[in-house]
């Protein structure tokens, strides 16, 4: 029989009281935890969409709508462009390259993006099975579409027009699916890929959209820093513009902080709340046990066993409430990842263990601990005699 | 195996106690008696080193325990005294046989636990509480505590054991069998018992006995 084992056994003793103060601090932990995880997988998540992307250029408009609708299709595009006008830009000294996108419509909720083979080249994406799209109509799937939509190669479908439902169908023409991406975490696996030319082909009976060769908009890659500052400019006195991925998403990110801020607060009160109830719960047991400790001091065991026991009753809660916590936060996290993923096209599946959350247990056990030193100290000053004599 | 000599205490702000000479020899049996407030309780805390004497020393098995400090003191109590309280305590949340491994493992003795097993194994059979060993404390009947609280006593072989106020509580019929088990295992165990108590009832039945009286000065 060993000190932890007389620990846990007084701590299951008093079921309700040890359950509350888990609990307690299980819901604080989980909460920072759970936070700090989605923070930083979103971050992550953003970041893996941005990257390499510069600049995008599109119709006038809010920048971050224009971020949100390009880069991470989320938002609706402010507009079209027209081809050549782009085209311009694109040939730009300062520019290195640039990807056009154009769409407008959707199959299933998904969009089909009309786009060049670089688009998902920037991703790194590659094919799972049969091949990238040559001819108009034929489309690549993103890995996420192919597997909810159930497509394979072969498969034949219409595509609806707008971006999220199947009200208005385009049976004119159906796309051919010829290949499947593999998963990739970026926003290719919630597309539909084909060249510009389907996109323009599906609309050719409707003489106000996308007439003319216009494109939606174009990912651009900086050759030059001073494009940042030259390109916005130039596009002064024309219906386009660019904007900045890096700095909208740290707009926005800025806006959510507000949030999170509160959360944060909210989840450190309960966790103070849950060392108060460690402190209440160690001392209290202790008090109402004073003639158990003073027994084991004339079994000779010394004041500094006493305190030991008492520390580890204090330290087994504190452990205890924060796995559960942890526990909570991966539960909370994977909740939180299956409803995001089919919203936002995000998919926050990582349950590592982050540095800023190891500090948060290290933290939250240390605090643990010395919410049962105050107890753990009085067992030491206590006078065996008197304590046994008053009973 | 135990001799005091000239034993005082004074509690803050009382007055000066002073205590006769207690022996007893390896082996034997002595009863300390005495009425309420004579100074029976702190008598027998000063000779286990639960007190310190203000004068005087103590020395069980040739070892002068008023000299022994801290954890000396706390592990050499913890080998050589088993103490029978007037109300059985336990630990609440461990089970009879768990509180019996107290001692060993309060004094890190590093008996194995086999041995330690066996010998629960045997005490509690003699004190017909085998089919109690795994039950909790408070669920034992009063008379079953009375008996765990003897093995608990007698489980780490001590060379004296107490008992403070056994029979208090308990009609004659009571007190008879519980003072022989209590006689009958501290000598099976060879080791030397006292009893400290105000009962009038076992006063015909020692030859050793110390008498207390109010004996402020």
């Amino acid at each position: 029989m060993r000190l932890i084992y007389i620990a846990r056994k007084n701590l299951l003793a008093k079921p309700l009281q040890t359950a509350l103060s888990t609990i307690l601090l299980a819901f604080g932990v989980g909460m920072v935890s759970l936070m700090m995880l989605s923070e930083k997988q979103i971050k992550d998540q953003f970041e893996r969409n941005i990257k390499d992307i510069d600049l995008v250029l599109g119709a006038k408009g809010s920048p971050l709508q224009l971020i949100l609708a390009n880069v991470y299709h989320i938002d609706a595009p402010t507009g079209n462009i027209d081809l050549e006008a782009a085209e311009e830009v694109i040939k730009h000294p300062y520019v290195e390259d640039g990807i056009p996108l154009a769409y407008g419509d959707n199959y299933m909720g998904y969009r089909i993006v009309g786009t060049e083979h670089s688009y998902p080249e920037h991703y790194s994406a590659e094919l799972s099975e049969g091949q990238m799209w040559s001819e108009t109509f034929e489309v690549t799937v993103g890995a996420v579409v192919a597997k909810k939509l159930d497509l394979n190669l072969g498969d034949t479908f219409y595509s609806a027009h707008g971006l999220t439902d199947g009200t208005d169908v385009h049976d004119n023409v159906d796309f051919k699916v010829v290949g499947i991406l593999k998963p990739t975490s970026s926003v290719i696996d919630h597309l539909l890929l084909t060249n510009i030319e389907s996109i323009w082909g599906v609309h050719g009976d409707h003489s106000d959209e996308l007439k003319g060769k216009e494109i939606t908009a174009v990912l651009l890659k900086k050759r030059n820093p001073m494009a940042v500052l030259t390109l916005p400019n130039l596009l002064k006195d024309t219906n386009m513009q660019v904007a900045l991925p890096a700095i909208e998403i740290n707009r926005l990110n800025n806006q959510f902080g507000i949030g999170t801020k509160a959360l944060s607060a909210i989840a450190l009160l309960i966790m103070a709340l849950s060392f108060a109830s460690i402190f209440i719960s160690v001392f209290e047991n202790m008090q109402s046990r004073k003639y158990e400790l003073a027994l084991m001091r004339t079994m000779g065991g010394s004041p500094s066993t006493l305190f030991k026991l008492i520390l580890l009753e204090g330290g087994l809660l504190s452990i205890g409430g924060v796995v559960l916590g942890l526990i909570i936060s991966r539960t909370g996290l994977f909740t939180l990842a299956t409803l995001v993923a089919d919203k936002f096209k995000y998919d926050i599946s990582e349950m590592s263990l982050l540095p800023s959350e190891i500090a948060l247990v290290c933290c939250a056990t240390f605090v643990g601990l010395l919410a049962a030193i105050i107890p753990a100290v009085k067992t030491l000053r206590m006078d065996i005699s008197e304590t046994l004599s008053n009973e | 195996m135990i001799a005091t000599s000239d034993l005082t205490f004074c509690y803050t702000g009382s007055d000066l106690l002073t205590f006769p000479n207690v022996n007893c020899k390896a082996g034997g049996q002595l009863l300390i008696l005495g009425d309420s407030g004579s100074g029976k309780t702190t008598l027998l805390h000063l000779i286990c080193g639960l007190l310190k004497p203000l004068s005087g020393k103590v020395e069980i098995a040739g070892v002068q325990v008023s000299d022994l400090d801290g954890v000396a003191l706390d592990k050499f109590r913890g080998e050589n005294i088993g103490i029978v309280f007037q109300q059985a305590h336990f630990v609440q949340s461990l089970t009879v046989s768990e509180n019996l491994a107290l001692p060993a493992l309060m004094t890190k003795s590093g008996e194995s636990s086999e041995d330690l097993c066996e010998r629960t194994r045997g005490l509690l059979k003699r004190l017909r509480l085998e089919h109690k060993a795994d039950s909790l404390p408070n669920e034992l009947s009063v008379g079953e505590q009375q008996r765990a609280s003897i093995a608990r006593a007698l489980i780490h072989k001590p060379k004296v054991v107490f008992a403070d106020e056994p029979t208090s509580a308990l009609d004659d019929k009571s007190t008879e069998a519980v003072i022989s088990l209590l006689e009958e295992e501290t000598r099976l165990a060879g080791a030397c018992l006292i009893i400290v108590t105000h009962d009038q009832r076992l006063k015909s039945r020692y030859a050793d006995k110390v008498e207390l009286k109010y004996l402020a000065l």
